[in-house]
């Protein structure tokens, strides 16, 4: 198994270098001088030309590569344009709003999506079964704007019972988190209700009722255990669907996340901002899938045991 | 489009591979089986035709022009005369919905049938050469869905720009790679078929191996594909234009309708929620069809 993890881990490597390299190449081929750009009008030729040469511009595009890559692996990802400041600096501070609302979100998503298929899965075809397939399909299609902005619209400004935008207090995370989990939940639901009436039709099922185990007793024990290895491996690989959602949230109410962080480094033309918000994004992802596969391995003795 | 739902497409080609050894079933017969046993992906069916022809028909249904202003009747609520009211322009929010219809419809499909052509191609490619060119190609694809699509379609707008065509290019460059796989897949199964060996041994060239016997035999599994790809670029297009990255006015996408619409949620709501409720019902559509399809391609796993 060690081996088998060791090659993923060289695998991700190899895909994260590819990453790099798109956005990078990606970026640059935007045209005009992003000097230019963000000095405005007034910018003069000679400082222009100054500020070119002093950030690498002016040499060919595979030394700014190697140059990007050198410093980013000891920590430095270059100063933003349009903040100017350090550009970990700034995702630094965005990343703790992001992971907090990410974590909430999940959270959410996660007990409602399994108490749900929960439920679904004991009383298949009944009517809380079909109420909460017919509410998961909703989750699933619903785009995650729509969530925020009627999430925005009745609890923020109808009832007034969360804040409209900010994140002073744990309340503003509220209404964020359940807007970007709802689209989870629902498939986790899904996924918990399918993989659960599977592992009830397996034969060690009959054998613990033959030995005289009680429903529940074989419910939890028994099914959830075994029906719960594809639903956390899917839940890991959802980061990618909650960073996608979190740029739409963050933005609805107004959070300081990545998410919203990537929207400014675009407004602002701002390339080593986007360059850097856009790199995280996609490394807490691959780590997410490599989560997911050690997790698998380690969860699933019969591939733990293959060596 | 989620890994599971790939997983099951990648398996499916098993399933056909069977059924051509043994009874061959058509085309048409697998459209009958699931008009048959899945009422849902029917009325799912049904509901996208009628929001085509609704989009086609746009200037028959609706007295009022899409672009011309009523300052008198800004922001006015539903009524008798604007059953959906009016927007900041006084505008009739069912006639723009209507023509916004033709976008989104057409932001549906394009991209959905150019990354359908680009992954498949470069999918049948890579399982059929092999080698170096697979390795290539495969690693691209990985990167590509390392990605969260939305980044990903974030950072390709920026470097191309608002547009139209530039948000077909983006939404295919963001799907190709499921395409790619799923295909590739397909075609090492069928690279080692008999009728492929077959076709092989009396000296048909690797490119007519490839346009003439494996990617036929794909095209159910990229009929799925196509469907399950529609409602995905939808909903990316509308998240890029609610932050105003996609489609640029005046042609007004619904996803460019809630971004405007925003600025008054709290006293024209339904400049929101109209469009809003519009993309989810043709996602929901899309998705119900494209599920029903993949069902009946792959009966083994049909969910419960």
């Amino acid at each position: 198994m060690r081996r088998s993890i060791a090659q993923r881990f060289a695998q991700a490597l190899i895909v994260l270098t590819g990453v790099v390299l798109i956005t990078f190449v990606m970026l640059r081929i935007v045209p005009g001088n992003p000097i230019e750009t963000m000095m405005g009008e007034h910018a003069d030729a000679a400082t222009v030309a100054r500020m070119t040469a002093e950030l690498g511009l002016d040499q060919p595009l595979y030394r700014q590569f190697l140059r990007y890559i050198a410093a980013a692996v000891s920590g430095d990802f270059g100063t933003s344009y349009s903040l100017g400041k350090p550009v970990s600096q700034l995702i630094r501070s965005a990343f703790v709003n992001t992971l907090i609302l990410a974590l909430f979100a999940a959270l959410f998503a996660w007990t409602l999506g399994i108490a749900c298929g929960l439920v679904c899965a004991v009383g298949k075809n009944r009517l809380p079964d079909r109420l909460f397939m017919g509410f998961s399909l909703l989750g699933i299609s619903l785009p995650v704007f729509m969530a925020a902005m009627f999430l925005q619209y009745l609890f923020a400004f109808k009832l007034k019972s969360f804040p409209i935008s900010g994140t002073d207090s744990w309340r503003g995370f509220v209404l964020p988190a359940v807007a970007l989990g709802w689209n989870s939940a629902g498939q986790v639901a899904q996924m918990t209700r399918s993989s659960l009436l599977e592992a009830l039709e397996e034969d060690y099922i009959e054998t613990a009722r033959a030995k005289g185990l009680g429903r529940f007793g074989v419910l939890m024990r028994h099914a959830l255990r075994n029906a719960m290895l594809p639903v956390l491996t899917m839940m890991t690989v959802q980061f990618s669907s909650l960073l996608s959602g979190a740029v739409i949230t963050e933005t609805v109410f107004s959070i300081n996340g990545v998410g919203r962080l990537m929207v400014q480094a675009i407004a602002g033309r701002d390339i080593p901002l986007l360059q850097g918000t856009s790199l995280l994004a996609t490394s807490v992802v691959i780590l997410g899938s490599l989560l997911a596969d050690c997790l698998y391995a380690v969860l699933d003795p019969r591939i733990r045991k293959e060596g | 489009m989620p890994g599971r739902k790939r997983e099951r497409l990648e398996n499916a080609a098993d399933l056909r591979l069977q059924s051509q050894l043994g009874e061959e079933e058509r085309f048409w017969d697998l459209m009958r089986r699931m008009a048959r046993e899945n009422k849902t992906a029917v009325f799912s069916f049904v509901l996208i035709v009628l929001m085509v022809l609704a989009a086609v028909l746009a200037p028959f249904l609706t007295p009022y022009d899409e672009n011309s202003m009523d300052l008198l009747h800004r922001l006015s609520a539903p009524s008798a005369a604007h059953l959906l009211g009016t927007d900041e322009g006084g505008r009739d929010e069912l006639t723009r919905l209507l023509y916004g219809a033709r976008v989104s419809l057409l932001i549906g499909v394009v991209p959905a049938l150019l990354s359908l052509l680009l992954g498949s191609l470069l999918g049948v490619i890579a399982g059929y050469r092999g080698g170096i060119v697979d390795t290539l190609i495969m690693r691209t694809a990985d990167v590509t869905l390392a990605f969260p699509s939305m980044l990903l379609a974030m950072v390709i707008m920026y470097s191309l720009g608002g547009g139209i065509v530039n948000v077909f290019l983006t939404l295919t460059l963001v799907s190709w790679a499921n395409v790619a796989r799923v295909v590739r897949a397909q075609t090492l199964k069928l690279k080692n078929s008999e009728f492929v060996e077959a076709a092989r041994v009396i000296g048909v060239s690797k490119d007519k191996i490839m346009r003439r016997h494996i990617l036929p035999n794909c095209l159910p599994t990229l009929l799925v594909l196509f469907t399950l790809n529609i409602p995905a670029s939808i909903l990316t297009e509308s998240s890029l234009s609610f932050l105003g990255l996609g489609i640029q006015p005046p042609n007004a996408s619904w996803g460019l309708m809630i971004n405007t619409g925003r600025q008054y949620l709290y006293s024209a709501p339904w400049l929101c929620f109209a469009p809003g409720a519009a993309i989810m019902l043709i996602v929901l559509a899309f998705n119900f069809l494209g599920n029903g399809l993949l069902d009946v391609l792959d009966p083994r796993q049909k969910k419960q």
